[in-house]
């Protein structure tokens, strides 16, 4: 994808930090010159990229979720953010990805600390589809992206177009509001199959881009549903569900609301595993939607 | 701007202040009139703490008006503790330390790729050399051969708390820089003829990123401010303590 931009478009650079052997070496062959092949250095590569976005590049960076995020945090807020830097920052495995590797390598508080960030786009994408769609608009986005990508050959659940910035709707209901963002969407149509044959009503909003927060749709969407519940692969902390209680909880909605989170608990995550095994270890499965949204329902 | 504000880092800025003399008067090209001119030399306060020499400078030159600097931290002003890159002529905003090494390889490597001369000047402290970034920062220099990144050192051998040899010694320091691929050479950071000197001719080294250590003294210029770890940072800077700075600054002369 990025191979495709930069053949278009002469500004944009791509930064590998270490990646393994043969990563887009297409681009690598016909584009050497924008293609930086640097070593296991995040804070000298953010920095350094904001160098180069002040010269007018458009930069991508890819490395591993959780070592793009903390590592060079504080790079990442003055040198990109601060000067609102034209970088991309692609982080492989967000969230459990990197399960069998362990804690070390899981990347479950990246949405809260990019989030807490200035100037700063956040993007999780449900599937190759989506992120396709989106790409193209990062190259004139203004400042920098931080852009989760999930494990790849996720099964393709998204549909219709796609802007940065926007949410969308994927189901309309009556009884509850399944809200999500990155792969969780899947989680949530399967779940929907599942509460439509128990005669429960259920809507789908699906949260791409989780800042800038399109607060205005969100809104008038929670309006007419009493019961929400947020879907996400991250921490309890400051993800997904955190920015929709912040949401709802300013709204002063008329009628009650009745919200819960499934998200990862506040804790390092025990075992390995497959990511899949240890969402269904973090109750964060198809399954416990249905559940949650019984029990709010009643 | 110190009798103003009352606050200030005036040992951090009195050590560069020649550096920034010679950088100003005979090294950089740029255009007061339009600071962000494509052919213009980059310079990167990497340590933001010397702006107020940096300043001084900038104003003299006529990126803004020479009033402005009796601004200095004032509520609404753009002259802040720590220069911000929305000031005339200041390239990025530093204060963070270990910061405008990278960012200014960025710079370079961009300037090389689009074969453009302008060239770019990072000027760091010792203090701050204890970044592990700084270091993170080196190794890539000489890698992308860089010849057109010049990095000069204010080695005034004091940090905020005290001597860096006592801190953390950064000697071998010049034996560090060449082993990391630079060229190194060293002066008297306060004789502007020998700053200018190793300067007039650039790059030091075909190929080769140039860093120059500039010996410096700390707080150079008033009897009671050099050397004098009370002096890297003050906020009680009114009364007796200016008149004394005030003098100290005449017997200088």
């Amino acid at each position: 994808m990025v191979y495709r931009l930069a053949k278009k478009d002469k500004r944009i650079y791509f930064i590998g930090s270490d990646l393994g052997y043969g990563t887009l070496s297409r681009f690598e062959k016909e584009m050497p010159e924008r293609f930086l092949k640097e070593g296991v250095s995040e804070a000298y590569i953010i920095a350094m990229a904001a160098g180069l976005a002040l010269e007018g590049k458009i930069v991508y960076i890819n490395t591993i979720a959780t070592f793009l995020t903390r590592r060079c945090f504080e790079q990442i807020v003055i040198d990109l953010a601060l000067h609102k830097a034209k970088v991309r920052l692609i982080g492989s495995g967000g969230g459990l990805v990197y399960a069998p590797l362990g804690p070390t390598h899981l990347a479950i508080e990246d949405i809260a600390i990019m989030r807490a960030i200035p100037n700063m786009t956040v993007i999780a994408c449900a599937d190759a589809k989506e992120m396709e769609k989106m790409m193209p608009q990062t190259v004139d986005w203004p400042g920098p992206i931080y852009i989760r990508l999930a494990k790849g050959n996720d099964q393709i659940v998204s549909r219709g177009s796609f802007r940065i910035g926007k949410v969308y709707q994927y189901a309309q209901g009556k009884d509850v509001l399944l809200v999500t963002t990155g792969i969780t969407l899947q989680l949530a149509m399967e779940a929907r199959k599942k509460l439509e044959r128990k005669k429960i009503s259920v809507g789908i909003l699906h949260v791409p881009t989780l800042k800038p927060l399109d607060k205005k749709t969100i809104l008038k969407i929670f309006k007419s549903y009493r019961a929400i519940i947020s879907i996400e692969e991250h921490s309890l902390t400051g993800g997904l569900g955190s920015s929709m209680a912040e949401i709802i909880s300013e709204a002063d909605f008329a009628d009650r609301k009745f919200f819960r989170r499934l998200a990862l608990p506040d804790e390092f995550p025990a075992g390995y595993g497959s990511q899949k095994e240890q969402l269904v270890k973090n109750n964060i499965t198809a399954g416990d939607i249905v559940q949650t949204a019984v029990k709010l329902v009643k | 701007m110190l009798a103003q504000a009352g606050r200030g880092h005036l040992a951090s800025a009195f050590s560069i202040t020649e550096i920034l003399l010679v950088l100003y008067n005979h090294i950089l090209k740029y255009r007061p009139n339009n600071p962000e001119w494509p052919n213009r030399d980059r310079f990167i306060l990497s340590k933001g703490q010397g702006c107020l020499s940096y300043y001084a400078i900038l104003a003299e030159k006529g990126f803004f008006p020479k009033e402005k600097l009796t601004s200095f931290c004032q509520a609404e002003t753009f002259l802040g503790g720590h220069p911000e890159h929305a000031i005339p002529g200041v390239e990025i905003s530093t204060g963070s330390l270990g910061h405008g090494l990278a960012v200014g390889i960025g710079m370079a490597l961009a300037a090389k790729r689009d074969k453009k001369h302008h060239r770019v000047f990072v000027l760091i402290g010792d203090g701050e050399s204890n970044e592990g970034s700084v270091w993170e920062a080196a190794l890539y220099a000489a890698k992308h051969r860089l010849d057109n990144l010049i990095v000069l050192v204010d080695y005034n051998k004091m940090q905020s708390w005290g001597a860096t040899k006592e801190i953390v010694d950064l000697e071998p320091f010049a034996d560090k820089w060449l082993s990391f691929g630079f060229a190194v050479r060293e002066t008297d950071g306060h004789d502007k003829r020998q700053i200018y000197s190793q300067l007039k001719r650039l790059p030091f080294k075909k190929n080769k990123p140039g860093l120059l250590i500039c010996h410096t003294v700390k707080g150079k210029g008033i009897k009671m401010t050099e050397n004098n770890p009370e002096w890297h940072h003050r906020r009680d800077l009114k009364g007796e303590i200016m008149q004394n700075l005030y003098q100290g600054l005449e017997d200088y002369r």
